[in-house]
């Protein structure tokens, strides 16, 4: 069977993607890409083209940075591109066959089910880290970028009694669009740590080489702060209360505990690399101490550890949008060079200068990941009857017994309890069991590996394989 | 929970557990249900404990409902279509302990 085969495939319509885009469509190379979304944009930049057309007023609000972005979006409709959107990947192969589903998890028509890429490049950026506390399964509780997404696709902000808990630059960018939107925030709920702000002041001279990402930090702070939001640092342990949904939020601090009236609680904790697919792919993975996740091992281009196969943008190490918008284009300029398209010398001219800007964004890094380094107690949940595994419904204690009859790796955790093995396939859970293992057991997380990631990555139907012969 | 900040879309009319609701057009089923006040979308299967839509952007699998009769659909991908019939999924108890 010939499938139809594309020069480069690209996975994810995000900056990264849409600028690797670009990039090749210039040197006249055949691209597909597929997006889960129905339009370009990626998580940031999401609905960009419906909102600025017609909803002027929201679009607006967004900041200067989203709105700037509908550039590349326009670039990229135009640039000649395949794009298929609506895809949902579910299997890779080694030869890099792409088998895809839509949002329905059927075939359909109107696009090929089977692709094949020469070159494959991964641009499916980050997730939220997951936060586990008692409670959070509880319709009610969301993670903080689920207000966003809210936010851009539908016009939806939340209303009644809204609590933020959590840490993180994102957590305050959604509080100040909230804000802005006219939403009254009962309280934000800080868990970050002081030992990490004392630590990451030796790395605020690099960081002050960008200084335009501290000023919007401050400047955020300040905001929420002048509009009079109750805001609490050091919290330490937080717990969603309810039956049917979230009726209250309890925090405590110190010996002081308090409990509030809660009809939305809004959890951040950072992002995380969403590793599904390089995993999938057998691409070399090493673990991020600062951030605390795995990442996949690449060089300066993107390329990982297996042929064919680059990544760009927060899929691997997280670095916002700019960065993942360049490392597109420098993604691209070396696929074109191994497929001699353009020869070295052309490629290292044509970079030298995205180079140069990508380490300018970089600069704020290590402050930032030291500044927000997340807290073990965090990790590693207090309260041992919090559910981790949110699919198969395990337990902190569940975990740490499996780890007490030899269970030392996620995948032995997960054969003993099934612990993520139900429809997310461990994407939410992963990192809390390797930390949870990690502590039970006093080995370091990077000896401890992660879920061998196998086919199908989302559920779909044994009448849908059966199409396939 | 969530408040709609304009009224000016086009609509397409659903139903969830029975009820008809006429909900804008171009987003998906969580956010319409959720627009709705609709917070619960399934029980979980082990505990029988109630669910919603948590990440709302593929990841989590927690918002699965079913939809036109098929079971397990993410509600925070599929777009909401003319006629669509919704229901909560209801876990059938199937505890192994």
């Amino acid at each position: 069977m010939t499938l139809p085969a594309f020069d480069y495939v690209i996975l994810g319509a995000g900056p990264a993607g849409m600028a690797a885009a670009l990039t090749a469509r210039e040197h006249g190379v055949k691209v597909l890409v597929l997006d889960e979304q129905s339009q370009p944009g990626g998580q940031i930049y999401r609905n960009i083209e419906t909102l600025k057309t017609t909803r002027p007023q929201e679009f607006q609000k967004l900041g200067q940075e989203y709105q700037s972005a509908s550039q590349l979006v326009e670039n990229f409709r135009q640039c000649g591109v395949e794009h298929w959107f609506e895809r949902s990947i579910w299997q890779i192969s080694k030869d890099l066959s792409i088998y895809h589903v839509n949002p329905e998890g059927e075939h359909d028509s109107s696009v090929p089910s089977l692709v094949q890429a020469k070159h494959l490049l991964i641009a499916v950026g980050a997730m939220e880290r997951p936060m586990p506390l008692p409670g959070w399964t509880l319709p009610g509780v969301m993670a903080c970028t689920a207000a966003d997404v809210l936010y851009k696709t539908s016009g939806l902000v939340p209303e009644g009694k809204v609590v933020l808990a959590g840490s993180g630059p994102l957590m305050l960018l959604i509080a100040c669009r909230m804000l802005d939107a006219g939403v009254r925030i009962s309280a934000i709920l800080d868990t970050g740590n002081k030992t990490s702000t004392l630590e990451s002041l030796p790395l605020l001279p690099k960081a002050l080489r960008t200084p335009s990402y501290l000023f919007k930090g401050a400047s955020m702070i300040w905001k929420l702060r002048k509009a009079g939001i109750k805001m609490v640092s050091g919290v330490q342990t937080v717990e969603a209360l309810g039956t049917q949904k979230l009726e209250q939020v309890r925090f405590r601090k110190g010996s002081m505990t308090e409990t509030l009236g809660a009809d939305l609680l809004l959890l951040h904790h950072g992002v995380v690399p969403n590793v599904q697919i390089t995993r999938l792919l057998g691409c070399e993975h090493q673990w991020y101490e600062q951030q605390r996740y795995w990442e996949p091992k690449v060089d300066e281009w993107g390329n990982t550890s297996v042929k064919g196969v680059s990544i760009a943008g927060d899929c691997g190490r997280v670095a916002g949008s700019k960065v993942a918008e360049l490392s597109g284009h420098l993604a691209a300029f070396d696929m074109l060079y191994q497929m001699k398209v353009i020869t070295q010398k052309d490629r290292d001219q044509k970079s030298k200068h995205l180079f140069e800007q990508r380490n300018s964004h970089l600069a704020v890094r290590p402050f930032l990941d030291k500044l927000f380094q997340p807290s073990k107690n965090w990790l590693v949940p207090q309260d041992d009857s919090t559910l981790v595994c949110r699919c198969e419904e395990v337990t902190v204690r569940q975990i740490r017994d499996a780890v007490k009859k030899g269970a030392l790796s996620p995948d032995r955790v997960k054969s003993l309890i099934r612990c993520g093995m139900g429809p997310c396939q461990g994407r939410v859970c992963g990192l809390n069991v390797t930390e949870i293992i990690a502590d039970e057991s006093g080995l370091p997380p990077e000896t401890l590996g992660y879920f061998k990631i196998r086919p199908p990555l989302r559920p779909i139907t044994l009448g849908l394989l059966a199409q396939l012969h | 929970m969530f408040r709609k900040l304009s009224e000016d879309r086009i609509k397409v009319r659903i139903s969830f557990e029975g009820e008809e609701f006429f909900v804008d057009t171009d987003q998906s089923v969580a956010s319409a249900l959720l627009a709705e006040g609709h917070q619960v979308f399934r029980s979980s299967v082990i505990n029988n404990q109630p669910r919603g839509a948590f990440c709302m952007m593929g990841v989590c699998f927690d918002c699965l409902l079913e939809i036109n009769g098929r079971p397990n659909q993410q509600a925070c991908m599929v777009p909401v279509k003319e006629n669509m019939v919704i229901k909560r999924q209801i876990s059938s108890g199937n505890n192994p302990s």
